[in-house]
């Protein structure tokens, strides 16, 4: 076993899997936070929705769009004067967060569209029926009955996040990929990227098996 | 009491305005329990949603109790609304909620009741609907008649004075639709609240209506008391939903009476005089002879009726019509 995993530092991962986590857990913080008010909004302004305004719609759709068909590697890089003026710097666990709310965020605000398009539409009419406001129909109707689908969504962003912070080890992001290039790939220690992959499929497998539990907590269906 | 002056509303599709409902005038008393039948397609989903507004007119004036809705601000419609409770076809109660939550979202919403006042009326609603032991459930673990039931209380929460239903039976099968509308028919009565009702079926109307609008395409072809829609249809439409509440097929009967001999009358009764032993006497009198074609007793409401095709031979067929007639008897020949 030593043998093995000769090159494997262990305190080193450690260390890789925390920067990961802290990466993963802020720019999913970031990324619910900004998503989630852009989705609701891509909802409400979309054709035949409460609010629907199509000029706003279509500007909001096509930033989405445009955040979204950037290859995240490419985002990576085009971001870097952005981050730099942001925290002051484009390295480490802080430089990568930035870039990764880029990609999750809009990500994320298109699941919340498509799971609030997924609430009846007989639900809106009611609540509408019963006097409530907008604010109240969002708060009181929409969110809730879409909490499954917005979980489910969390999720998925989760995961793709997890993807994108170890990509960000190719621009100096730290983290398990920042291991995984700078040994595994570089050094060619084969035991240093068997042991980041192995523990970046546990992680995935860990938020998976939550987001599930959680949204079949919610579930009332 | 609604009243329809001139209103009318219509789509508009690719630069085209399809007309939904055709200008229409109509009054709906209050207190009163009034049915609006039709196709699909016919116009009263539009109909009833003008009424709370869902829709709002493209011209004419909608009163309500002398008040003109149509120029309620967003304020004033919002807290018109808490005035008229709404009911679905597909019930429409929040999944993420259960039956108590349900019945307290439209006070909550209101934002004018205490916790205590929304606590009380919410177990006063739960026993009136009979849904007590089910109050933290959520809906999808009750049955279509129940998940009504939580929508008729929630309907009811914010003490409404109209209640609208939107095909509230339509997804149900006959015996809970039996127990819908008699739930219906004695929320009406206790708190004398009007109910505008749609349906698709002539029956629902016959059983809790006091009033019925027939609808075709856009326009109310008929209007009146359910007896007199009912036992004498008079539009082309109205004829359709009677026979077809009754499955009857028209052309059937055509050929059936077509058979028959001699004149046949349609003879309707109502009230008390369905009771009555009255065509035996009439033809020991007249001496007709007569076989009965077609026939059915029933009620309208609380009103029993009795509904008679004969054909008479032989005798003094004056004297035997006109002795029906004398006994409060509505007689219509066919032939």
């Amino acid at each position: 076993m030593e043998a093995l995993l000769s090159n494997v530092d262990w305190p080193e991962i450690g260390i890789a899997s925390w920067d990961t986590l802290v990466m993963v857990g802020m720019s999913l913080l970031f990324s619910v936070l900004a998503g989630l008010p852009i989705g609701v909004l891509l909802f409400l302004t979309g054709k035949r929705q409460l609010l629907e305004q199509p000029v706003a719609y279509a500007v909001l759709s096509f930033v989405v769009n445009v955040l979204r068909s950037v290859p995240f590697i490419i985002l990576l890089i085009v971001m870097i004067p952005f981050t730099v003026m942001l925290i002051g710097t484009s390295l480490g666990v802080a430089g990568a967060i930035p870039p990764l709310v880029a990609g999750g965020a809009p990500f994320f605000a298109r699941l919340v569209e498509t799971s609030l398009r997924e609430v009846d539409r007989g639900i809106i009419e009611a609540t509408q029926a019963m006097g409530a406001n907008v604010r109240q129909i969002i708060f009181g109707a929409l969110l809730p009955e879409a909490l499954p689908g917005i979980i489910a969504g969390i999720t998925v962003t989760a995961i793709t996040l997890v993807s994108y912070a170890a990509m960000s080890g190719v621009i100096g992001g730290g983290g398990l990929g920042d291991l995984a290039i700078r040994f595994g790939y570089q050094r060619f220690q084969t035991d240093v990227m068997v042991i980041t992959v192995a523990l970046l499929v546990i992680f995935v497998q860990v938020l998976q098996m939550a987001g599930d539990r959680l949204v079949l907590y919610f579930s009332r269906k | 009491m609604i009243v329809f002056d001139q209103v009318q509303k219509s789509y508009q599709v690719d630069g085209r305005a399809i007309p939904a409902l055709h200008p229409t005038d109509m009054t709906i008393e209050t207190g009163e329990v009034f049915g609006i039948v039709g196709h699909s397609g016919a116009g009263k989903s539009t109909l009833v949603r003008l009424i709370n507004l869902l829709e709002p007119p493209t011209g004419g004036d909608i009163l309500i109790d002398g008040e003109n809705i149509t120029r309620y601000n967003a304020a004033e419609l919002r807290a018109f609304r808490r005035k008229v409770g709404m009911i679905f076809q597909h019930f429409n109660l929040l999944s993420s909620k259960t039956v108590s939550d349900n019945i307290a979202f439209p006070m909550k919403l209101a934002g004018i009741y205490s916790k205590a006042e929304i606590r009380d009326r919410v177990q006063e609603l739960l026993a009136r609907v009979s849904l007590t032991d089910h109050a933290t459930k959520y809906p999808s673990q009750l049955s279509g008649g129940q998940k009504q039931r939580v929508g008729i209380a929630r309907a009811l929460a914010c003490r409404p004075t109209i209640l609208l239903c939107d095909e509230a039976t339509s997804a149900l099968d006959p015996q809970t639709t039996q127990s819908v509308l008699r739930l219906l028919a004695e929320i009406n009565k206790e708190l004398g609240l009007t109910i505008v009702l749609i349906t698709h079926e002539m029956d629902v109307v016959r059983r809790v209506c006091d009033r019925v609008a027939v609808m075709d395409a856009g326009r109310v072809v008929e209007m009146g008391a359910v007896s007199d829609v009912f036992l004498h249809p008079k539009h082309p439409t109205t004829r359709d939903f009677v026979f077809e509440s009754e499955s009857i097929d028209s052309e059937e009967m055509q050929e059936d009476l077509q058979k028959a001999n001699g004149r046949i009358l349609r003879l309707t009764f109502k009230g008390e005089a369905t009771y009555q032993p009255l065509l035996g006497s009439v033809a020991r009198a007249s001496g007709v002879d007569f076989s009965i074609l077609s026939g059915r007793i029933d009620h309208i409401k609380d009103t029993p009726y009795g509904q008679l095709t004969l054909s008479l031979i032989g005798g003094d067929l004056e004297l035997a019509m006109s002795a029906l007639e004398g006994a409060d008897v509505h007689v219509e020949v066919v032939r």
